[in-house]
């Protein structure tokens, strides 16, 4: 029997919808069977919250008396560098961000303590940040120097926008070399030392639709505590990677630029995060409703780790010299027993995604749905499938002639 | 009763010399071994948990030093800020004594303090910075 999102509105309004998480679906599934749970079952939550480097948010500070046109200037968010090639007073800062006087890498691997993705936690829990800014001054807009408090309650727009957010799988991380490196995908002990990995795996929003049948532009979702909505699909977007037989892509594939109101969102979901030798980011919360349309979308959610599989990736060599030469392939229930075994070594695994938290986001978000707090939207557009051949291209580099 | 971590540097004359279960043979004391290792000058070097009577305590911290057992005692403490931690796990095959272990229900990271040894190698490494020195 099909189902409508006007359908499945109807019933969350009333407080009647039925609602499982993409983890509690699985036993659901197994004990009624596909049909009769696709009858009964209105939405599956899912949930991921890990260190997503494509954040940032967008700030409209308000006209200062005299004006001042921060756009072309510099703006510091606590030394922070915001973007200003904007207008006059709208900021953009992303996770990634560094203090200028920041040592980054002199002295490998670096704290990288402070960062962007801190500025947004900071911002998000109340705090008074400080805005440090110069211009150069015009006729309507004189003033060349600002330093001033600012509280997010203050501000006009508040807005989370992350071009790339909540991957469709992931790599998972080792070291093949005789020395520790400091990655992105966090500390690698040398001679495959450790592996780690960076999904929720079953309960990941686009491994529980992987061919984006539900999921497109304007989906509501939570988003840092708050709501948001897909905006676009994410930069990197490559759904013609290789899957598995269900449909699973067996390494990173699609991704969502999702936005949404940071003023409603909340610290335990927007975490200022530091990679040792790598950089300061952020950890994202984010949570994407499936609605039940039919049975072969109740099926992609009944997916379970020991059929997502990540490619093992070496990233002392193979990655930063863009090879494409997998290390081998694990499932996610390999890789969340703590220890996997790769060229007959027992290698330990570590997450950098927090899975509890994951949990927690679809058990909020599948509350809200069932209280009548958050209703469905319909997708305007679809993101593009593996049908239409996209693929994520590399930057084949063309000397420029002097 | 104390409850106590100490760092015993063993010269390397004394590394062959079954000391430490002299100390636990003849004093009343509970003891748990978080690290022992040699170093390359050929130093023996181990972090123990000695529990006991105070009196059983300071005769025992006694006997290593008349052996010739150098001891400092672990003045710093590596603590969880349960707040920032986020229970993603970066810190499990980081930390070299094993004290993160994790709940395979749950997924929750326990930390078990008593084994810590104060290293400090998770400060920096965990993402969120949930990992703090006291002292
Ligand atoms: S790395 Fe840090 S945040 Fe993650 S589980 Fe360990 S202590 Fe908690
Ligand atoms: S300080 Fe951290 S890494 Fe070192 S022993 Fe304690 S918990 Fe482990």
């Amino acid at each position: 029997m099909a189902k409508t999102i006007e359908e499945i509105n109807q019933k969350i309004k009333k407080g009647e919808a039925v609602v499982f998480t993409a983890e509690e679906i699985i036993g659901v599934v197994k004990e009624k069977g596909l049909k009769e749970a696709a009858a009964e079952v209105d939405v599956v939550t899912t949930g991921t919250f890990g260190p997503m480097c494509s954040s940032g948010a967008y700030f409209n500070i308000g006209h200062s008396k005299p004006r001042i046109k921060l756009g072309g200037g510099r703006s510091y968010l606590n030394d922070v560098p915001a973007y200003t090639g904007l207008a006059a007073v709208d900021l953009f800062l992303g996770a990634t961000a560094t203090p200028d006087d920041d040592p980054r890498n002199k002295i490998h691997p670096g704290e990288f303590n402070y960062g962007g993705g801190h500025v947004i936690e900071e911002l998000v829990a109340g705090k008074d940040v400080r805005l440090e800014a110069t211009a150069y001054g015009t006729d309507c807009y004189p003033r060349k120097k600002l330093e001033t408090w600012i509280n997010i309650k203050d501000l006009n727009e508040a807005v989370l926008f992350n071009v790339r957010n909540a991957y469709q799988n992931y790599n998972v991380a080792v070291n093949l070399s005789n020395k520790t490196i400091y990655t992105y995908m966090g500390v690698l002990k040398p001679n495959l030392g450790n592996a780690t990995y960076c999904s929720a795996g079953q309960l990941s929003p686009l491994l529980n639709d992987p061919y984006y049948k539900t999921i497109g532009i304007a989906t509501k979702i939570f988003l840092g505590g708050g709501v948001g909505y897909v905006a676009w699909q994410g930069t990197q977007f490559n759904p013609t990677v290789a899957r598995s037989e269900n449909g699973v892509p067996k390494g990173g594939a699609g991704t969502l630029a999702v936005i949404g109101d940071l003023k409603q969102m909340s610290p335990r979901f927007l975490v200022g995060t530091s990679m040792l030798g790598y950089g300061p980011t952020l950890t994202v919360g984010i949570g994407v409703p499936i609605p039940i349309l039919s049975e072969e979308i109740l099926k992609y959610t009944t997916v379970t780790d020991d059929q997502i599989i990540g490619t093992v990736i070496d990233y002392s060599d193979a990655y930063p010299n863009r090879r494409n030469e997998p290390v081998g392939e694990v499932t996610y229930a390999q890789l969340k027993s703590g220890k996997i075994t790769l060229q007959g070594k027992k290698v330990p695994t570590a997450s950098l995604s927090s899975y509890p938290r994951a949990v927690e986001i679809a058990n909020t978000l599948k509350d809200w749905i069932k209280t009548g707090k958050f209703e469905l939207t319909q997708p305007v557009a679809y993101l593009p499938g593996p049908e239409t051949g996209l693929t994520f291209k590399p930057l084949n580099e063309r000397p420029i002639e002097r | 009763m104390v409850d106590k971590k100490i760092v015993l540097h063993f010269p390397k004359r004394l590394v062959d010399r079954p000391i430490v279960s002299h100390l636990i043979k003849d004093h009343d004391l509970e003891f748990n071994i978080l690290k022992a290792s040699v170093t390359q000058d050929e130093e023996g070097l181990m972090v123990l948990e000695l529990k006991g009577k105070q009196e059983e305590y300071d005769k025992g911290i006694a006997y290593l030093k008349e052996a010739g057992v150098i001891i400092e005692s672990l003045s710093q403490n590596v603590i969880r800020n349960e707040e920032r931690c986020t229970h993603c796990g970066a810190c499990i095959t980081i930390c070299p004594v094993g004290v993160f272990e994790l709940d395979t229900t749950t997924r929750q990271i326990k930390f078990q303090e008593k084994k810590c040894i104060a290293c400090g190698i998770c400060i920096k490494t965990c993402p969120p910075r949930a990992m703090e020195l006291h002292f």
